[in-house]
């Protein structure tokens, strides 16, 4: 892994994806310390140039995932695992063009939530205007986008959405945050080659042996410790 | 229209059921045909490790699944409301495909009881009929489990399953299920070594005079062949089962054990890309005269054929009755007619045991059914339900089917969604976190039914399926039975912590949360054609050349997992069709 903190690509990553925000807020120092001197050092790989999010849209999910799913010391954030990245790639994805839900209308979005999502908006239409929304609610309220506020403050704001109590003319608030927040978790956790999880960073976190898939010689031995790392799908061992 | 050159026979949906039907009628030297709208699916390529062990494509978007894009249904939970489309999966998933919904599911592979085929009679005969809550609508098979008991067997050694008996021929076994009907020999195959959950599950139930074995199992347990020569693999408990094809050829699917044998025959066809949209019948209504379908190209296609065997998924097989006017769709006003009568489905419940860090559970090393104990003390009639008022039942399961991080990852009550506690929640839940689930029946009712939906169609402009569905007073009482028992094992496992997840009065049916793929109902077989659309070998009463196999037989659902219960059914139809309707073809029971 050549790719130290102060590598000309780490350099770049950082800054083309912190725009508008101060590295350290993002990152957070513990992630840094662990990056530099850690035994699974956080490497944010080759910058990554958003396919269908604007630049706006760019710093308002690196600013949100960063917040959801934080760095610190129990293990790497959504940020430095390349979670937007993921994001990114789904949106160009048959799943982000809603291409594997039934999407006829008529459209009823007041029925109960139990009968299901009822909205119009493919993921990809409902993070532009989730994010639109938010970003002017935003702009509203503290007179600056989402991404400019400070850690506490966008903390407010995803609370807010996530519970309802902000509303958003466009679309319903927990609609997208469900949906942010369910993606983040699959960038997260998801095999390394859709863009997220870099390094299996949250797979060595938990535990979870990735797609080794093969564990007839452990099932006799119950309650043993498990000893060996993660795998991925393309052969990445950790 | 294109006109096909006609076939003995033509099987609709090319899953469990197309393929046994195709594989024992090869053998009496007619022509068969199998329709499959999917494409053509085998272990290799399509399965094959590590491209299998990929939790976001088929644990997550769902891969392996019919695209709801092109076909869904509408669900509402009442009669007067509008119902809306189930317009992404939750709550149950299709299959699409060669193998259909055989290849993403666990292999929990499990007889009925035998009061399970007769229930109305044997809850009436023991309870009296007051016990049943007036809108309830159960009614038996028509076919008794003695007269099954052979082709459940058969099932099994064609599946491999793996497993220990517990009643052989009357005499109860040490280590196997108690309560299960008679078998007349062992399964084909030991069970698969528990898991450490299920070990920790096992001794506690036993510690409570319960009767714990290992879960009848379709992951195969060492290598074997079956009947037909098909080779199945020793399952490796890879964690990657349900919602997954398996790599190991160790899960039992027609892929594994009937397709290499299959396909060989000269006298069988199988044709994918081919979506029937209709059985055809005759001026008289009375005889059906083949199927159309659409072909790949979306061109409508006319393929007549002698005998139709309507083989699709439960929902597909409802539809597709529906749509081609055979037997008189239900009227739950009236509750006269019979297509898309008495739906039922399932209810779970499960309890989260959270453990100190010097306990390593591996949720990972997971099978989809290998490796877990059940208890069925509380399952279908197996206890007395005079005190507790509820009719049906269900199996009490420890163990694991996989720790899968996106959607296995289970953390303690009050954890938040997100942020730096759900992180650390992840980090020290993961390793010592595992289940105890119930899977518990639900019932018929004259208000719960399937019919075509007056305004959303699919991608051919055809209506969709409509489902009306919503949870009753029984199945509440029933589900917190079962819980309160899976309870007492659960604390006698002694968790840090644990927590229930249940459906309690009130709580309406949510699309949202899967419950089972065991949707059942819709064209049942009986006794008698003014209450059942099948006679007991799943040949339609009105039209007696065309069969319908599957879990839309069931006239209400049981607490087991439905694919034993179907393939025994779908082995005695197709024996009474080979050795008699062939010969004879007419009514095989008569009104």
């Amino acid at each position: 892994m050549s790719d130290k903190l102060g590598s000309p690509s780490r350099r770049d990553f950082l800054r083309q994806s912190l725009v508008a925000v101060p590295a350290v807020s993002l990152l957070g120092t513990s992630a840094i310390a662990q990056s530099q001197g850690g035994a699974a050092p956080a490497t944010a790989g080759p910058a990554y140039t958003p396919h269908y999010f604007t630049a706006p849209e760019w710093e308002f999910i690196q600013a949100a995932v960063d917040r959801l799913i934080p760095s610190s010391e129990d293990g790497p954030g959504a940020l430095e695992l390349g979670v937007p990245e993921f994001l990114d790639r789904q949106m160009d994805d048959a799943y982000g063009h809603g291409g594997l839900w039934y999407m006829q209308g008529p459209f009823v979005p007041d029925t109960p939530p139990t009968l299901g999502y009822q909205l119009r908006f493919a993921p990809r239409d409902l993070y532009r205007t989730g994010i639109a929304a938010v970003d002017d609610w935003c702009q509203k309220q503290h007179n600056k986008h989402f991404s400019a506020l400070p850690p506490e403050q966008r903390d407010e704001v995803l609370h807010g959405l996530e519970k309802g109590d902000i509303k958003l003319d466009q679309l319903p608030a927990t609609a997208f945050f469900s949906l942010l927040l369910t993606n983040t978790k699959e960038g997260y956790f998801a095999d390394p080659m859709y863009g997220g999880n870099k390094n299996m960073g949250s797979w060595k976190m938990i535990g979870f042996p990735g797609a080794r898939a093969d564990f007839a010689d452990w099932i006799e031995q119950p309650g043993k410790v498990y000893p060996l790392g993660p795998v991925s799908i393309k052969g990445a061992k950790s | 229209m294109t006109r096909m050159k006609p076939v003995d026979v033509v099987i609709v949906g090319f899953g469990w059921t197309g393929a046994i039907m195709a594989m024992e009628l090869a053998d009496a030297g007619i022509n068969i045909l199998a329709l499959e709208r999917g494409d053509y699916r085998d272990t290799s390529p399509d399965f094959a490790y590590p491209r299998s062990a990929d939790e976001l494509a088929y644990g997550i978007r769902g891969g392996l699944f019919q695209p709801l894009a092109r076909e869904t249904i509408t669900i509402r939970h009442t009669l007067d409301e509008t119902a809306v489309p189930y317009r992404q999966y939750g709550s149950f998933l299709f299959g699409t495909h060669v193998g259909g919904a055989g290849i993403h599911w666990n292999g929990q592979h499990y007889r009925p009881s035998p009061e399970d085929m007769e229930l109305e009679s044997h809850i009436t005969q023991r309870y009296g009929k007051k016990f049943m809550p007036e809108d309830m609508q159960i009614q038996d098979y028509g076919v008794s489990y003695d007269e099954l008991e052979p082709f459940f067997d058969q099932f099994e050694y064609v599946c491999g399953t793996s497993g220990r008996a517990g009643n052989l021929n009357g005499e109860i076994k040490d280590g196997g299920n108690p309560f299960e009907g008679p078998r007349k020999r062992e399964y084909p195959n030991p069970p698969v070594a528990d898991n450490y959950a299920a070990k920790l599950f096992a001794d506690a139930a036993r510690t409570l005079g319960h009767k714990p074995f290992p879960q009848p199992s379709s992951n195969a347990s060492q290598p074997y062949t079956n009947p037909y020569g098909a080779r199945l693999g020793p399952c490796n408990l890879c964690g990657y089962c349900e919602r997954f094809g398996c790599y190991m050829y160790s899960k039992a699917s027609p892929q594994t054990t009937i397709l290499p044998v299959l396909m060989r025959r000269s006298n069988f066809e199988l044709r994918t890309n081919s979506h029937v949209t209709r059985v055809n019948l005759d001026n008289t209504g009375k005889r059906a005269t083949g199927v159309t379908y659409i072909d790949a190209q979306g061109q409508q296609v006319e393929q007549p054929a002698d005998l139709v065997i309507v083989a699709a998924f439960q929902m597909h097989n409802v539809r597709l009755m529906l749509m081609s006017g055979i037997g008189k769709p239900y009227d739950p006003k009236t509750g006269t007619g019979v297509i898309g009568k008495n739906y039922a489905y399932q209810m779970m419940s499960s309890i989260a045991l959270f453990y100190d860090k010097d306990v390593a559970i591996n949720p990972f090393a997971s099978a989809g059914s290998g490796g877990n104990q059940i208890i069925d003390d509380f399952n279908s009639d197996h206890f007395d339900h005079g005190p507790h008022g509820f009719v049906g039942g269900g199996y009490i399961l420890g163990g694991q089917t996989g720790g899968r991080p996106i959607q296995q990852l289970t953390l303690p009550p009050g954890t938040p969604a997100w942020g730096e506690k759900w992180k650390r929640a992840a980090k020290d839940s993961y390793l010592h976190t595992t289940g105890v689930q119930t899977h518990g029946s639900v019932m018929s009712y004259r208000d719960r039914y399937l019919d075509l939906d007056p305004t959303y169609k699919d991608s051919f402009g055809l209506p969709l399926l409509r489902m009306t569905f919503d949870w009753h007073d029984n199945e509440y009482k029933m589900t917190r039975f079962l819980t309160d028992r899976a309870q007492e094992i659960v604390d006698q496992m002694k968790p840090r912590q644990s927590a229930q997840t249940i459906r309690k009065p009130g709580d309406h049916y949510d699309t949202r949360q899967y419950q089972t793929t065991h949707t059942t109902g819709g064209v049942i077989q009986g006794k008698d054609p003014n209450t059942s659309a099948l006679n007991n070998f799943q040949q339609s009463w009105d039209v007696h050349n065309v069969f319908v196999t599957g879990a839309s037989a069931f006239p209400q659902n049981i607490g087991y997992n439905p694919t034993g219960l179907i393939g025994g059914l779908t082995y005695r139809s197709v024996k009474a069709i080979r050795e008699t309707y062939l010969k004879n073809p007419g009514p095989l029971v008569q009104a």
